[in-house]
């Protein structure tokens, strides 16, 4: 299974302070361990929330509300996806970064695969999926 | 802590440790069977203490230390005054003064085990299918009735077989280490297939089957990917890992609801994984950065990467495929490869020239019994016009499939020439 795991912002990454060179280089070694355990599919960092925006839909409008977004807590600040055989190991593997040392939380999620959907994603559902996915690539 | 929570803790830790602390103890003992007696002991003693004790900070380091310990009392037990075991007792010793923890050994060290893991695992002493269990078990860390019920056979069968093999390497005296140059090559060859077999083993699970079949994709995957990570000097590793990759990306989107198998070329393609196409194209870059000449696997995944590339069907870059190949059938001139190769020049120069070669693998009479020569033969019969050969070739093909879904639609294509 698939998780991501997600990195919450806290006041430092919104104010644009970029992680200690001691962090990044016991992240990194972090990073190395995952790559050698074949975990590591993907890992991005996002930028302070004052570079992003948002676009708020409503009675068929839509408006941009440019960043920073002051709910520091919900907004994320990166994020792993983790290629692993249950939560357990990818609480595991948490518990062996870096953020042991911190008072993070890290939220784990399981990306759905196909066969989640199990017997609710009906044929009928299926080809609909289908036929979406066929149009936005244009075939 | 209660003991539920204690098991789950234990089973992930042995899913991230087992390989890493198998293969330190396999230096030590210079038995891989041995080593992974010594971790499993280690494993039911966690389980014994950790429910009282609660669990470790460092957990891998805490079986490591066990396993160790255990080791060295076995060798004492035994008091055998050989000089080997001397040396062997001296040295587990040392090692526990120089590294009282998995953690400070230094990565390399580490990672040379897994390396000497991997290549004993994957002997080339072994029967194929002991070296796919065996490798299941001590890299993947999977238990005997996970390996039989991803394989479709009882329990004791691959129990028998894992048993046979650690014989088998402990009897004929299989050095664990890394081997070097021209032999290499060779154990290399036999890694990469075992995983590519894995691999295949679970992508030819059909839509109901048991998890545990698909689950054998990432295992490989996973196995693949540390394997390319430790041996990154090894094109072929990237090769395969490349390969395997863009396959699994295609996994949604090559079966129909009601499980009908999608062609290739009819895949929706919008439902292909792209985090995996990227590790996938980035994997054949990283192997071919290495400027070799390139090998099977990473060959194939060159071919698979032009399909990966191509955003629809039509935009199938068929030229470079027919050259791929070219490099590919004067490497591994199989009838398969030649048969492939037939296909790709009949997307890029014409039905005509495709049939030529066709044609040419049926005139000497390789591939007799495989369904897909006239299948390939009446598909391009029929784009020629020449519908009355093409339809003789469907039934020939539906006749020898043994998929009867697969002779179905063979029947259907012929029935169709007809018309």
């Amino acid at each position: 299974m698939r998780v991501m795991v997600i990195v919450k912002a806290n006041r430092d990454s919104e104010a644009g302070v970029l992680p200690s060179e001691a962090l990044l280089t016991e992240m990194g070694k972090f990073n190395e361990q995952l790559v050698k355990s074949g975990v590591l599919l993907a890992a991005e960092g996002l930028q302070a929330s004052a570079k992003g925006v948002r676009v708020q839909f409503g009675g068929g409008k839509s408006t941009v509300i440019d960043g920073p977004f002051t709910e520091t807590k919900e907004l994320i600040a990166g994020f792993w996806l983790w290629q692993v055989r249950s939560i357990d190991e990818a609480v595991e593997w948490i518990r062996r970064s870096p953020f042991r040392h911190s008072n993070e939380q890290i939220e784990i999620r399981r990306v759905f695969e196909a066969e989640d959907f199990g017997p609710a994603l009906t044929p009928e559902l299926r080809a609909q999926q289908q036929n979406r996915a066929e149009r936005i690539s244009g075939n | 802590m209660k003991a539920t929570d204690v098991e789950r803790t234990v089973d992930a830790v042995w899913r991230i440790e087992s390989a890493k602390l198998i293969a330190a103890l396999a230096r030590l003992t210079r038995d891989v069977g041995v080593a992974e007696e010594l971790a499993q002991d280690a494993l039911v003693t966690a389980l014994e203490q950790w429910p009282r004790t609660g669990i470790p900070d460092n957990p891998a380091a805490w079986l490591m230390t066990t396993a160790r310990n255990r080791a060295l009392d076995r060798l004492r037990h035994r008091r055998m005054q050989t000089a080997k075991h001397e040396a062997l007792s001296a040295e587990l010793e040392m090692d526990r003064e120089r590294s009282d923890s998995v953690e400070t050994a230094a990565d390399d060290e580490i990672g040379d085990d897994l390396l000497r893991l991997i290549f004993t695992a994957c002997h080339p002493l072994l029967p194929t299918e002991a070296r796919t269990a065996l490798t299941l078990r001590l890299l993947g860390g999977l238990t005997t009735a996970e390996i039989a019920r991803a394989f479709l056979v009882p329990e004791p069968t691959i129990a028998q077989r894992i048993v046979r093999a650690k014989r088998a390497l402990s009897e004929a005296g299989v050095a664990f280490e890394i081997p070097r140059g021209a032999e290499l090559r060779r154990r290399l060859s036999s890694v990469l297939e075992v995983i590519y077999l894995v691999f295949n083993e679970g992508y030819s699970a059909t839509a109901g089957s048991d998890w545990m079949r698909p689950a054998l994709c990432e295992e490989a995957l996973r196995i693949g990917r540390i394997l390319a990570a430790l041996a990154p000097a090894e094109s072929e590793a990237h090769g395969l890992v490349a390969l395997l990759e863009i396959q699994a990306s295609r996994i949604r989107a090559r079966t129909r609801a009601d499980g009908e198998p999608v062609l290739l070329l009819d895949q929706n393609r919008a439902l292909w994984d792209r985090v995996l196409i990227h590790r996938g194209l980035m994997a054949l870059a990283r192997g071919e950065a290495l400027g070799e000449t390139r090998g099977p696997y990473l060959l194939q995944a060159a071919i698979a990467a032009c399909h990966a590339r191509a955003a629809t069907a039509q935009e199938t870059d068929w030229v470079h495929i027919t050259a791929l190949y070219d490099e590919l059938a004067r490497l591994t001139p199989t009838p398969v490869v030649e048969l492939n190769r037939a296909v790709a020049v009949a997307m890029a120069y014409g039905p005509a020239a495709g049939l030529e070669l066709a044609d040419r693998i049926e005139a000497e009479g390789r591939l007799k019994s495989y369904h897909l020569l006239p299948s390939v033969r009446g598909d391009l019969l029929a784009k020629l016009g020449r519908y009355r050969e093409a339809r003789g070739e469907f039934e020939r093909a539906a006749r020898l499939t043994h998929n009867a879904r697969e002779s179905r639609l063979l029947l259907d294509r012929a029935a169709a020439c007809a018309k």
